[in-house]
């Protein structure tokens, strides 16, 4: 039974504000859509460039030197190799691009915010009730006013992975900042520091690591999302089993989703210990 | 010269409309009662006083005495409430933001409780922080900060991590950085109160012969009474947020100001500030070498001793004679005490410290001039007597 008083028009409210700002900016949108196409067509042309087994070997060295641990090296070159042998390269390395750009883009917004964050107590009320709302939200949900903004394809699965995937990257950094010890902060106000004094050559350095695993958080919420957001158009591992989905073809369904996991745990293990310290 | 620090009439109030509890502890409410009508907390009231330059200030008292907050309203770590505090004559609390950190970087080393030492960061780059902040050139900071690691024994630890450092070499880390700046003040807040008693001395003891050559203004915040006595010059005792009493080591120890102090004063071990001159007893009962045994026991047997010393007649001190020796010298009619005089008896200066006397555990124990006078002697009863007469005068 419908409720005696009448529904609330939120959709509208929401629908109204997109298509006014579909119809008044979206010549800004459109062209931050075609010049970032661009740059992820560079990326992946880039990539692609070399031939496969150049690359696998590029980052299998590069997720040793990372990590310091041969094991994770061999893990990253045999998963990638296997991810050759099913004939996914090409998609796996425009998924690696999204991911790539997607979390740079959230991470250089949300360091400054988090950092914003953890200085002003007042900032920190406003802003965490907004990262659970972005968290909780339906991932699909933030597909939908993208593709006004951005038209069908990578773009919009940017655009909608770097909301997704923020949050993680503004909260780790706040809290890493305010789990800085007291008497530290007080020591260098002690010495007369300064507010960027104190951010650069003492909490920063301090919060590194949880910045690090928030960024690492970040890298594999993207991932997922950028997995989801072939629904409109992204290419990439997500559009391998989309495509499967659509011609119910259970087996490239599989091989494709195993490419996903292979990327995701080797960008897990090469991102974990990035911020812990490295000492001799 | 203007003394290096004045602090006059310092409030610290913490909380929301702390005017309120100002007016109210100057119609002389206590801490206390504070708290319960106003929910605010007093950290500091009322609290005046100077340090001179070159001068090791010592402020002492229990946890919640507010001892740490008036430090940290010297540099203003913490904003005074009410109050003025200057430094070379300047009020500080008229500073404004940018001079502040401009004087605390120039004027004031801190060293604290828990080190406060950034792990990721050397000794040296430790070390060398208060000369970043001042944008020091490289080279001319490196220079310092070894310098100042030197000068605390840590040459050759440069390189090192603080974790890989113990407790009391952090500290002298700490101490660096604060040297490294070579500021005019340095305030130490329970600096050596985390480490073990042993090194706790050793650091002490380091402290006193670092100062005789730096000659720093130094503010040390302690809870610890023996620490107080032996480092510092002068002694500030508070309690409940005011200052109880101001006096060096001996005067608070001898005439302390308020029961409270008194009562804090009973459990120390007074014997290692008490000079020998302080505490000995009159010697009132001396014998003579022409003296005969009987005059001798009899002066014995009048002030109950069983030891008499022996003095000549310009009252340089001969030896001693025991009653035993006596009594056989009177039964075999000897008239002359000569033959049992022990001319080895302990002796000590009036200068010497009583914790050294009680280590010759020989008593009487003879205080003597640099010509040898008598001029007392130390009984053993007599010691902690006195020592007790002296705390209940």
């Amino acid at each position: 039974m419908d409720m005696p008083l009448p529904k609330l028009q939120i959709g509208d409210a929401i629908e109204a504000v997109i298509d006014y700002f579909t119809i008044n900016f979206a010549f800004i949108t459109r062209a931050v859509s075609d010049l970032m196409e661009t740059g992820i067509d560079v990326l992946v042309d880039a990539m692609l460039f070399f031939p496969a087994w150049v690359m696998i070997l590029v980052f299998s060295g590069l997720a040793w030197w990372m990590t310091r641990r041969p094991r994770v090296g061999i893990f990253t070159l045999v998963g990638l190799l296997l991810i050759w042998n099913l004939e996914l390269w090409e998609p796996t390395v425009s998924t690696i691009a999204l991911v790539l750009i997607a979390t740079v883009i959230a991470v250089a917004i949300g360091l400054p915010i988090g950092i914003a964050a953890a200085l002003y107590g007042g900032l920190n009320r406003v802003i965490m009730p907004i990262l659970d709302f972005m968290q909780t939200m339906p991932a699909f949900v933030y597909l939908i006013p993208a593709i006004p903004f951005f038209g069908l394809g990578p773009v919009s699965a940017i655009f909608s992975t770097v909301i997704f995937a923020m949050p993680p990257a503004i909260r780790l950094t706040c809290l890493g900042i305010q789990q800085v010890p007291k008497d530290l902060v007080e020591a260098a106000d002690s010495f007369g520091a300064n507010r960027m004094q104190k951010l650069f050559k003492l909490q920063l350095p301090l919060a590194t690591p949880t910045i690090m695993a928030g960024i690492n958080q970040t890298i594999m919420l993207s991932l997922s999302m950028v997995v989801i957001a072939a629904m409109i158009g992204a290419k990439g591992l997500g559009g391998e089993v989309w495509k499967a989905i659509q011609r119910f073809e259970p087996g490239d369904g599989f091989e494709a989703g195993l490419g996903v996991v292979i990327i995701a745990m080797v960008l897990d293990r090469m991102t974990q210990r990035f911020g812990t310290k490295k000492k001799t | 010269m203007p003394p290096q620090i004045k602090v006059e009439n310092v409030y610290k109030v913490f909380g929301r409309d702390a005017g309120r509890a100002v007016r109210m502890i100057e119609e002389g409410l206590g801490k206390e009662e504070i708290m319960q009508k106003t929910r605010l907390a007093v950290g500091v009231s009322d609290a005046s006083f100077e340090v001179e330059k070159g001068e090791l200030l010592v402020v002492m008292g229990l946890s919640g005495s507010g001892k740490s907050t008036l430090l940290r309203c010297i540099n203003r770590l913490i904003e005074p409430t009410a109050g003025k505090i200057y430094i070379d004559d300047v009020d500080i609390t008229q500073l404004s933001e940018k001079e502040l950190l401009a004087l605390r970087a120039k004027k004031f080393g801190m060293v604290f409780q828990r080190f406060a030492l950034l792990p990721h960061r050397t000794v040296l780059q430790n070390t060398e922080f208060g000369l970043e902040i001042q944008r020091v050139p490289v080279a001319e900071r490196e220079q310092k900060a070894r310098n100042a690691l030197e000068l605390v024994g840590l040459k050759g630890w440069e390189d090192n991590y603080p974790e890989q450092l113990s407790g009391g070499m952090q500290q002298r880390v700490g101490l660096a950085r604060a040297l490294a700046i070579d500021p005019d003040i340095l305030l130490m807040d329970e600096a050596f109160s985390a480490l073990d008693p042993l090194i706790r001395r050793e650091m002490q003891d380091e402290l006193l012969a670092l100062q005789s050559r730096v000659h720093k203004t130094i503010l040390f915040i302690t809870h610890d009474l023996d620490e107080a006595l032996k480092i510092g010059d002068r002694i500030v005792m508070m309690k409940d947020g005011r200052i109880v009493q101001i006096g060096t080591p001996e005067e608070i120890l001898t005439e302390p100001a308020t029961p409270y102090v008194e009562k804090f004063v009973e459990d120390v071990n007074l014997a290692k500030v008490l000079t020998a001159g302080s505490i000995m007893h009159k010697a009132s009962a001396v014998t003579f070498p022409k003296d005969g045994p009987k005059t001798a026991l009899h002066k014995m047997k009048e002030i109950g001793i069983s030891n008499i010393l022996v003095v000549d007649t310009d009252r340089r001190l001969i030896g001693q004679v025991s009653a035993d020796g006596a009594i056989q010298l009177a039964r075999k009619n000897v008239p002359s005490l000569e033959s049992i005089i022990q001319r080895d008896v302990p002796t000590v200066h009036p200068e010497e410290r009583i914790n050294e006397v009680f280590a010759e555990e020989k008593f009487p124990v003879a205080v003597v001039d640099e010509k040898n006078r008598l001029k007392g002697l130390i009984i053993r009863g007599a010691v902690l007597a006195a020592l007790a007469e002296k705390r209940s005068s």
